[in-house]
């Protein structure tokens, strides 16, 4: 963990990783890249470690793909270096890396059949053609696709070629896979599918996987360590429960998942507790932690929806304060304006006295829950002083 | 659409009518009439009785005019290599290249469609005759590694003799080639421009190198477009008549310049319609094995 502590922008371990080893693999350092003048990648210092299953996530014209890219050695950073295993690979041209990339589209290879795509890689490494067909059968039984291997790659569905291009990177036993949106061309029921599939390949393999997508679902979902770009520079490196649950800036906690976000000013900083005052409510927000923020400091307070209960409030009932509430809570009235049944869920604008909605929802626990409430129902939110998320920008 | 121009009879007619009018009149029933001469007799100057004779295509089938015809194909064959050998690599860099410098470079390609071929290939006449720039160029050399080796204290080379560029075989594909290259590198390069980029990255990632990226990977699938450059350049180089004319000797004639004497000094029309139509069938043996082959690349999913 020592050469890791370097990366400010590493969340504390909270959780340790459990399948991650602590040597690094990957490391990027100070890396930028330009095309023209503009910074598609802006001065990256990243460490990825062996066995990890990584995302960068950010959204398009971030800079994820160039990255990738760049340790693929389809671009050359303009400053910095890139380390694998410690070597720095700047004249390493990209066919002589220890990384293998699947490619967005798959670049299966349309004029061979499955077996001689997978075998590709393993030719030109000068592999004797024993120890091929060995290794292709056993890729094939890997990624689920024996018996298709003489099929040509046009007789196969978007899924299948997927898993041949997987096989045919994974064939090579690289250091490090890389996977350019691997889920993006499938349709949803496949994306899920294949998710699970990607986690339990990743493990079965030990491979480090290096994945970039631009869907924030899927980097949690899969990933053991994200890092979040926005405009070429990292906003966050942290496992996913700590992306969402301690996301470090308004956009990372805005990127990731749906987020209820209110200004306010820091009036009381504590050890162990803090109050921010918010124009949106009419009291002042109480959090049971500190926020290391100076008094009169502008800071954004953070809320998931799921952290939000709703509650019915009789009408005519005096609306109590946030002041009011019991320890550790915080309750402000509002009014149901908009509601959209999901079917598992049911989505709620609650619109608060100020004029400020706020989206929340609740798991339709029995068939009839979604008949508890209605439009224009007063209602009570309440959230617990851990739940939201103070931001200092 | 297709509905609707079913049912619009008559727009469709007057659209197409014209056109078609025109490829009767003007193509079809001419080479009609060509075809019948092929089996004619020639009875006078100007008078062809069509008699339904063969004579002409046997006379055709006579070893001398064979071996014309199989020179063509030869010439031909040879020409479309050279364009193919020097197409590649030029349809390949302007593919890659930058889309500012890519425009510069197709237009350079295009550029010789807008002179004449005749002043092209006199040009080249210019270019290659004795005392033509190459044999000056030459000439340059030599007189001053001449005058470098007195120098050195060697004897000097002596005179210069001019290469005979021209008036041969050489002469004849040089000038060939010169004129169907952009036939070439056009389909190859629109081959190449489509190709998924990702693919060639793909090939680098598993280890190949660009060599073998390009031999493995961009050939076979480049491969439509190298049939039809193949094609669109051997069938014009078939029936070339000018370029031989001009550049080669008197050992150099294709089939066209053949087929030019009978119908003009050796008026005779009815043979120079029989090899007319032979090298015609050649031509469409030509198309029929290249859609034959593209056929079988289509259904290998290509």
């Amino acid at each position: 963990m020592t050469d890791v502590a370097q990366n400010s922008l590493d969340a504390p371990a909270l959780r340790p990783d459990a399948r991650g080893k602590d040597n690094v693999i990957i490391r990027f350092e100070s890396i930028t890249k330009r095309f023209g003048n503009l910074p598609a990648v802006d001065n990256v210092t990243l460490d990825v470690r062996e066995g990890e299953f990584f995302a960068l996530l950010g959204p398009s014209g971030c800079g994820k793909t160039t990255l990738l890219r760049m340790l693929a050695g389809f671009e050359t950073p303009t400053e910095g270096r890139i380390l694998i295993d410690g070597k720095d690979i700047a004249n390493l041209p990209p066919n002589r890396r220890p990384v293998n990339m699947v490619f967005q589209s798959y670049a299966v290879f349309p004029h061979m059949k499955v077996t001689d795509n997978i075998a590709y890689g393993l030719k030109m490494d000068g592999v004797s053609g024993n120890e091929i067909r060995r290794r292709v059968d056993e890729a094939l039984e890997l990624v689920k696709l024996g018996g298709l291997g003489e099929r040509m790659p046009d007789q196969l569905s978007g899924g299948q070629r997927q898993r041949v291009a997987l096989a045919r990177a994974l064939v090579k036993r690289p250091r490090v896979l890389l996977l350019d949106e691997p889920l993006s061309a499938l349709d949803a029921k496949l994306r899920d599918q294949m998710r699970s599939e990607l986690t339990s390949l990743q493990k079965k393999v030990g491979i480090t996987f290096i994945m970039v997508t631009h869907d924030q679902d899927e980097a949690l979902a899969i990933a053991t360590r994200c890092a979040v770009m926005n405009r070429g520079m990292l906003a966050q490196v942290a496992t996913p429960s700590d992306l969402y649950e301690f996301p470090n800036s308004q956009f990372v906690a805005d990127f990731v998942g749906r987020v209820n976000m209110f200004e306010g000013v820091l009036e009381k900083d504590e050890q162990d507790e803090a109050v921010v005052r918010c124009a949106d409510f009419s009291a002042p927000v109480y959090l049971d932690h500190g926020v290391t923020g100076a008094r009169g400091t502008t800071v954004w307070v953070a809320l998931r929806p799921e952290k939000i209960e709703m509650h019915k409030r009789a009408e005519g009932q005096t609306p109590f304060k946030m002041e009011d509430a019991p320890q550790g809570a915080n309750v402000t009235p509002g009014i149901i304006r908009e509601i959209v049944y999901l079917g598992s869920e049911t989505n709620y604008e609650v619109e608060l006295e100020g004029g400020r909605r706020v989206k929340t929802f609740r798991s339709n626990l029995t068939r009839y829950d979604q008949e508890d409430f209605t439009h224009n129902e007063p209602v009570w939110l309440a959230w617990h002083a851990c739940s939201p998320a103070v931001l200092l920008s | 659409m297709e509905q609707s121009w079913r049912r619009a009879k008559a727009a469709f007619a007057a659209i197409a009518l014209p056109p078609l009018t025109w490829l009767l009149l003007f193509f079809l029933i001419p080479l009609a009439v060509i075809w019948a001469y092929s089996f004619g007799e020639n009875t006078g100057p100007v008078t062809i009785d069509l008699t339904g004779t063969f004579a002409n295509y046997l006379r055709a089938i006579e070893p001398i005019y064979l071996e014309i015809f199989w020179k063509s194909i030869l010439i031909a064959g040879l020409t479309t290599m050279l364009c193919l050998v020097i197409g590649f690599p030029v349809a390949l860099a302007i593919a890659f290249a930058s889309p500012r410098t890519k425009t510069w470079l197709l237009m350079l390609i295009m550029l010789p469609f807008w002179t004449n071929l005749l002043i092209r290939t006199f040009a080249l006449v210019a270019v290659l005759r004795e005392n033509g720039y190459v044999n000056f160029a030459l000439e340059w050399l030599w007189n001053n590694a001449s005058w470098a080796m007195t120098l050195a204290g060697f004897q000097p080379l002596g005179e210069f003799e001019p290469l005979k560029l021209l008036y041969n075989n050489a002469a004849v594909v040089v000038g060939l080639v010169y004129v169907h290259l952009p036939f070439m590198v056009l389909p190859l390069y629109s081959a190449l421009d489509r190709m998924d980029r990702s693919l060639m990255e793909a090939s680098l990632d598993l280890g190949a190198g660009h060599l073998r990226t390009i031999l493995l990977v961009v050939v076979p699938l480049a491969a439509p477009g190298i049939a039809s450059g193949v094609l669109i350049t051997f069938i014009p180089a078939l029936g070339a008549y000018l370029t031989p004319d001009l550049l080669g000797g008197t050992d150099s004639q294709m089939i066209a310049n053949v087929i030019e004497r009978q119908f003009k000094r050796a008026n005779d029309w009815p043979f120079g319609a029989a090899l007319s139509f032979l090298l015609m069938y050649l031509t469409f043996i030509a198309i029929a094995i290249q859609t034959t082959l593209q056929r079988r690349a289509d259904r290998r999913g290509a």
